[in-house]
């Protein structure tokens, strides 16, 4: 009965695995639970704090939602927003911030980028010097920045533009090195042998094969920047998110929900109009 | 044709300029155009410098002031505070953790209300899509400020701000991926009499859940490294000891705070990194059933 022993052997095999598979499933629990341990007592995590504090979070984002009524619509949006003339230019702050963050950061990555690419320089330390640079100024969070150019320039929308500045360079050089890296090295040769020296083997055979990918790169940082922008106001650094954070701290509840809500709808339709823009670079380069 | 580079004198150059002159140079429009682009961009940048009140003494002083910060963050030190330190890291680690776990725990379910395949009245899912997009929109950051002044200063504010945002990420990526299932496998258990709830258990949550994981651990990485920054702001880790020595001007400690965060986040980068190439592996090799030669007569 060759048919009988082979469903002993599959139940067998299938009993064998099953018990494999509980026991790593009880590792991994027990894994988990240590580690959860841990991370519950080093942050002060318990259940009783959460459970007082979720009705308090409940209570005071009911008290950031206006007042309307049905009969009184255009007036009660009126005291909401009443102070959205002020608030729309600091939101236009924020965006030059922004925009001159991704100028500024698009400049300093052209500049940095093609030295801190490995294909492109022949001297391993340069290069490294350069990579590790971008990698550096990259990893330190524009918040941090801020609040170190807060205190060296001044409380205002200057600081946080140098803020974003440094983190933009740092992101944008690593990302053009990585996509110089990538590039066909043929036209590279092509030129040098056309007598072109470094210079103009980066204008000629690097940059034409890189452009299209580095204008969608400024363009997603620049969207990045916007949400940056309105966040480093919060530690002085000028815009939106400076009177936001007064907001938060002077409890002007009905004011904090109208700023959030137009920093979430501004942020939305750039991100829209960000991605129109690149799927028209993306659509038009495909159809080459 | 073949021509000789010495063969070619300079009148047959002027010649081919004068046939082809786009191919020697840009045309003069679009010269002027260029130069506009560029005078457009300048005259953008110095009405910001203006408006951001960037005065040449300003740009001087700060410049100076600069210089001396940067020069008294080298050498970084920890002064006598490295366990604080040490603490105040794992803190903020441990919020990262937290708020990630609590965040996946609550957009499983949310994420199948999300996904067509599972609830597909337009009606109900469009308005549930949209408040996903509403958590995603705010900044933890901002989400932080808010539960600082809910609930206290401390940890604990930074955990629920993490998840707040997180809950609306995960429920959108979640939704994506189930939506991306195939379908034979759910059209199997259903064929074999399964009602929805073992639908989604035997034959949607086997196929996303490697995704799912991936995505949780991806997140893990990048919410590291925003908790490290919650406290500047109150909400407790190491961004609250950050903001702390940047106001007391303790500059050797900022930079011995700026060094441990860059470690601490490239380390958790690696980790996270070997865990989901590893996740993502074994998930194609484990068998989902015994394999044929498991059960052939030895």
């Amino acid at each position: 009965m060759t048919g009988n022993r082979q469903v002993m052997l599959f139940e067998e095999e299938l009993a064998r695995l099953r018990r494999r598979q509980r026991i790593q499933l009880f590792g991994f629990a027990l894994l988990f639970l240590v580690v959860f341990q841990f991370a519950a007592s080093f942050s002060n995590f318990t259940v009783e704090r959460l459970a007082a504090g979720l009705p308090r979070i409940g209570e005071y984002l009911g008290m950031t939602v206006p007042e309307i009524h049905a009969g009184t619509v255009t007036s009660d949006i009126r005291t909401w927003y009443y102070g959205f003339t002020k608030w729309l230019q600091l939101l236009g702050d924020t965006l030059l911030i922004a925009l001159m963050a991704t100028i500024f950061g698009v400049i300093g990555g052209l500049l940095l980028c093609f030295p801190a690419s490995r294909n492109l320089v022949r001297h391993f330390w340069l290069y490294f010097l350069f990579r590790r640079t971008a990698e550096i100024a990259r990893c330190v969070p524009e918040v941090v920045y801020a609040l170190i150019f807060v205190v060296a320039f001044g409380v205002g929308p200057f600081a946080g533009f140098l803020a974003l500045t440094a983190h933009t360079i740092g992101a944008l050089a690593k990302l053009f090195a990585e996509a110089n890296e990538n590039i066909d090295e043929r036209q590279l040769e092509g030129v040098r042998a056309a007598g072109g020296n470094w210079f103009e083997v980066i204008r000629f055979a690097a940059l034409p094969q890189v452009l299209p990918n580095f204008t969608t790169y400024s363009l997603w940082r620049l969207e990045l920047n916007i949400r940056s922008a309105a966040i480093v106001g919060f530690v002085g650094a000028g815009g939106i998110g400076q009177e936001l954070y007064q907001a938060i701290s002077l409890n002007y509840y009905e004011d904090v929900s109208a700023i959030v809500l137009m920093v979430v709808v501004t942020i939305t339709l750039i991100d829209l109009a960000c991605e129109k823009i690149r799927t028209g670079i993306i659509g038009k380069e495909a159809l080459q | 044709m073949s021509v000789h580079a010495s063969a070619i004198d300079p009148s047959q150059i002027a010649a081919l300029r004068a046939a082809h002159p786009r191919a020697f140079s840009k045309s003069a429009a679009e010269r002027a155009l260029l130069i506009a682009a560029a005078a457009g961009v300048l005259a953008f940048v110095v009405f910001c410098l203006i408006r951001f009140d960037a005065t040449p003494a300003r740009i001087i002083n700060g410049m100076e002031r600069f210089g001396k910060i940067a020069s008294a963050l080298i050498p970084p030190s920890p002064g006598d505070a490295f366990w604080d330190l040490t603490r105040a890291m794992l803190e903020s680690i441990g919020m990262a953790f937290l708020g990630t776990l609590i965040a996946a725990i609550i957009a499983l379910p949310l994420g199948f209300l999300g996904a067509r395949n599972v609830l597909p009245i337009r009606l109900i899912r469009f308005p549930i899509r949209r408040s996903f997009d509403f958590l995603r929109g705010v900044d933890s950051l901002v989400w932080a400020l808010v539960y600082v002044r809910a609930v206290g200063l401390g940890p604990l504010a930074g955990v629920l701000a993490i998840a707040t945002t997180d809950i609306g990420i995960f429920a959108k990526l979640f939704a994506e991926a189930i939506e991306n299932v195939e379908k034979k496998q759910v059209e199997g258990v259903k064929a074999a009499g399964g009602n929805a709830i073992k639908t989604m258990r035997f034959g949607i949550l086997p196929q996303v859940l490697p995704i799912m994981l991936s995505n949780v651990l991806y997140m893990f990485e990048s919410n590291t490294r925003s908790a490290t920054i919650l406290g500047i702001i109150g909400a407790g880790g190491i961004g609250f000891a950050l903001s702390d020595r940047i106001r007391a001007h303790q500059w050797d400690q900022v930079g011995f705070i700026i060094i441990m965060i860059i470690v601490v986040v490239a380390l958790i980068d690696f980790c996270s990194h070997l865990l989901r190439s590893w996740l993502i592996k074994s998930g194609l090799r484990r068998p989902l059933v015994p394999t044929p030669d498991a059960v052939k007569p030895s």
